[in-house]
This record gives C-alpha cells, structure tokens and sequence, in this order.
C-alpha cells in the first residue's frame, strides 16, 4: 500500500498512441461518417438536466429548446459514445494501476484554489466550445482530420493562448 | 428509440477512444498542461499522429473507390467562431488543467480536479444558452467564402496536403524531442498518479 509505484505501468510511447488513436478515429469515421467528440454529449446533458429543473425555461431557450423538445435530448450517438469513453478510460486506468483520488494540483496550488481554476477552467471551455460547436476532440482533432480549415484554426489558437495563459497563470504543476 | 447499431457503435468507438487516451497519460492535467509549459510534446506527438494517419486513411480509402469518403462530415469554414472558441477552450486548458474530453478521462482515473473542470463545463454551457440571443453572431463569425478545407485554400491535391502534414508532425517530434531532453524526459505514469498531491514524491 505504501509503495504502488512499481505496480504502475507505464504510458504508451506518444508514436504509438497516436497511430492508435488515428486508427480509432478513422474507424469512427468509417462506421459512422463523422469524428470523435465530447461537449456534444455535455450540451444534451445540460439541455436533459434544464428539461427536469426547469422545463419551461429549457424548452423556451433558443439553444438548448430544439434539443430538449422531443424530450429525449440524451437519445443520441453521443451519448453512446461518451459512456464508452467513460468504460475505456477507467479500464486502461484500472488495468494499469493508475487510478488514484485525489485532487491533482493540490501540492503547488492548495485544494481550494485548484478546484476554483478547475471550475473556472471548466466554464471557459464549456463557454467556449459552444460558440465554436465543437471541442478539442470535436473540432481540433476530428475536424483538422478531414483537413478542414475550421479544425486547424482551432488548434492554432488554442495553442497560442494555451501558451500564453500558462505563462501568466500558475496551473497544475 | 435507440436503434442497435447506433448504440454498439458509440460505445464501440468511445471506448477505444477512451482506453488510447487514458493509456497516453491524458487523464494527468499535469503531463496535459506540461505540452504548455513545452515540457512534454505528448499532446502535439499524440494529437498530430492521429491527425495525419486518418488524413491519409481517409484520403486511401478515396483513392480505392469507398464512396462515403467524400461525405465524411467536414465543419464549416466558420473561422472567426473556431478562434474564438479555440482560444477559450485554450484558456480553460492552460488554467483548469484539461480539456472538455480529457477531463472525463481525469475523473475516472481518481480525480475531484476533473469533476470540478466537468462541473464547470455544464455551468459555461448554461451561460451560453441563457445569452444565446446575444451570443449567436459569433457562432456564425468569420465565414470563409474560399472552401471548407486546407485542399481548397492552397489548391493542392489532399495527397500533397497529407504530405505537408506528414513532414510537420516530424518536425514536431525532433523539435519536442530537444525540449523534452533539456527539460529531463516527459512526465512519467508514476509521477502522474502521483499527481501535483501534498504527498507526491518525486
């Protein structure tokens, strides 16, 4: 219990889990005629969450009405999708002997200030990935695959301020 | 309501997703961030690999004659909305530590940090639904009246522009080899799971 280090298995090499990943992906396309995604999971959950704290308001809302009117907003693909990420994510973990709770950062920030930037972090993404309808995964990985345009400026510029805002803010370290 | 295959093949495709993302170390926001700090290239190795294998595969699979390789869903050349949005996400990377995919990979590898990113996922799509009205413009910025693709913009044949990328995702692995090795080697497992905790030993 005191020393699991020798019981964790180590990352795949980068060359690896990318030829990995690129193959996931082309499966994804080949299967399903389009990419990997997230928040278009996290959207439905919210428009599902809106549907059972306040309908009225949900349904009225011209984002999220559209996808809450027939009632089923969660009855999609990407549903799907993200639970499996879920299910493949904490057995590639579990397997390895990498699952460990905790909050990560809490050495050089503290608790309370990395779960603040988390949240914060969280909201500028969410806010983010609405306004360009599409995530990392979505748009930057999925998008620039099909060599389109849209995908490539969204990694450009999510890197450069990537860049700058870690130069500015102390993150996880 | 949910028809079979739809179902098998999200699970299917999500699952291998997420078993390759765990298992390249992005569900550690501290190997996530380091690709900020330009001390470990995993994210740039990982994600441009993955971008040039399928670019080819799907421009092969063209070349043989499979139909729905042009029809593959390509965004719209929304350009202005993809900065915008890029740089949001950046910034909610570089500060909360992941992004919206990588964080669901975080919380289920032992996480609070990535719950919280998560919870503050669905608080900014909250934000944005209630300001819609105000925020449509920008879904639409920027529209690119000149093609939907890289292919379109340099007049090139998607062979050469897979070879272009090819070459870059080289050069990204020599130039992050350098300063991987000055800043002594990527972020191991062990010192993920380790973490940025108050009894990490490193």
């Amino acid at each position: 219990m005191h020393n699991t280090s020798c019981a964790i298995r180590p990352f795949w090499a980068p060359w690896f889990a990318g030829l990995a990943l690129g193959a996931v992906l082309l499966l994804t396309f080949v299967i399903t005629g389009h990419g990997l995604g997230a928040t278009g999971f996290t959207t439905r959950f919210v428009a599902w969450l809106g549907l059972q704290v306040a309908p009225h308001a949900t349904l009225a809302n011209d984002y999220l009405g559209g996808m809450a009117e027939d009632g089923h907003p969660l009855s999609s693909w990407i549903t799907w999708q993200v639970l499996g990420v879920v299910l493949g994510a904490g057995f590639a973990a579990w397997r390895a002997g990498r699952i460990r709770w905790q909050v990560d950062g809490e050495r050089t920030l503290g608790s309370p200030r990395r779960l603040a930037m988390a949240l914060g972090g969280g909201l500028l993404a969410g806010l983010g990935a609405r306004i360009s309808a599409g995530c990392t995964s979505g748009l930057g990985l999925s998008g620039a695959a099909t060599l389109s345009l849209a995908g490539f400026v969204f990694l450009a510029t999510f890197f450069a301020v990537g860049l700058i805002a870690s130069r500015l803010v102390r993150g996880v370290k | 309501m949910f028809a079979l295959p739809e179902v098998a093949s999200g699970l299917l495709c999500g699952f291998l997703f997420g078993f390759v993302l765990e298992n390249a170390g992005f569900g550690s926001p501290c190997k996530l961030t380091a690709q900020f700090r330009l001390t470990d290239w995993s994210v740039f190795k990982v994600m441009f690999t993955a971008i040039v294998f399928t670019a080819i595969g799907l421009t092969v699979l063209g070349e043989m004659g499979w139909s729905q390789a042009s029809a593959v869903f390509v965004p719209p050349a929304l350009l202005g909305a993809a900065a915008l949005g890029g740089a949001l996400v950046g910034a909610g990377f570089a500060i909360g530590g992941y992004c919206p995919g990588t964080s669901m990979v975080g919380a289920v590898s032992g996480r609070a940090d990535a719950l919280v990113f998560l919870l503050g996922l669905l608080v900014g799509t909250v934000v944005f639904a209630s300001a819609f009205v105000s925020l449509e413009p920008l879904t639409f910025a920027g529209d690119y009246a000149g093609g939907d693709t890289l292919g379109d913009v340099f007049k090139a044949s998607n062979w050469v522009i897979d070879a272009a990328l090819f070459v870059a995702a080289l050069a990204i692995f020599w130039v992050g080899g350098i300063f991987e090795r000055n800043a002594g080697g990527a972020i191991t497992a062990v010192e993920a799971v380790a973490g940025a905790s108050p009894d990490s030993v490193k």
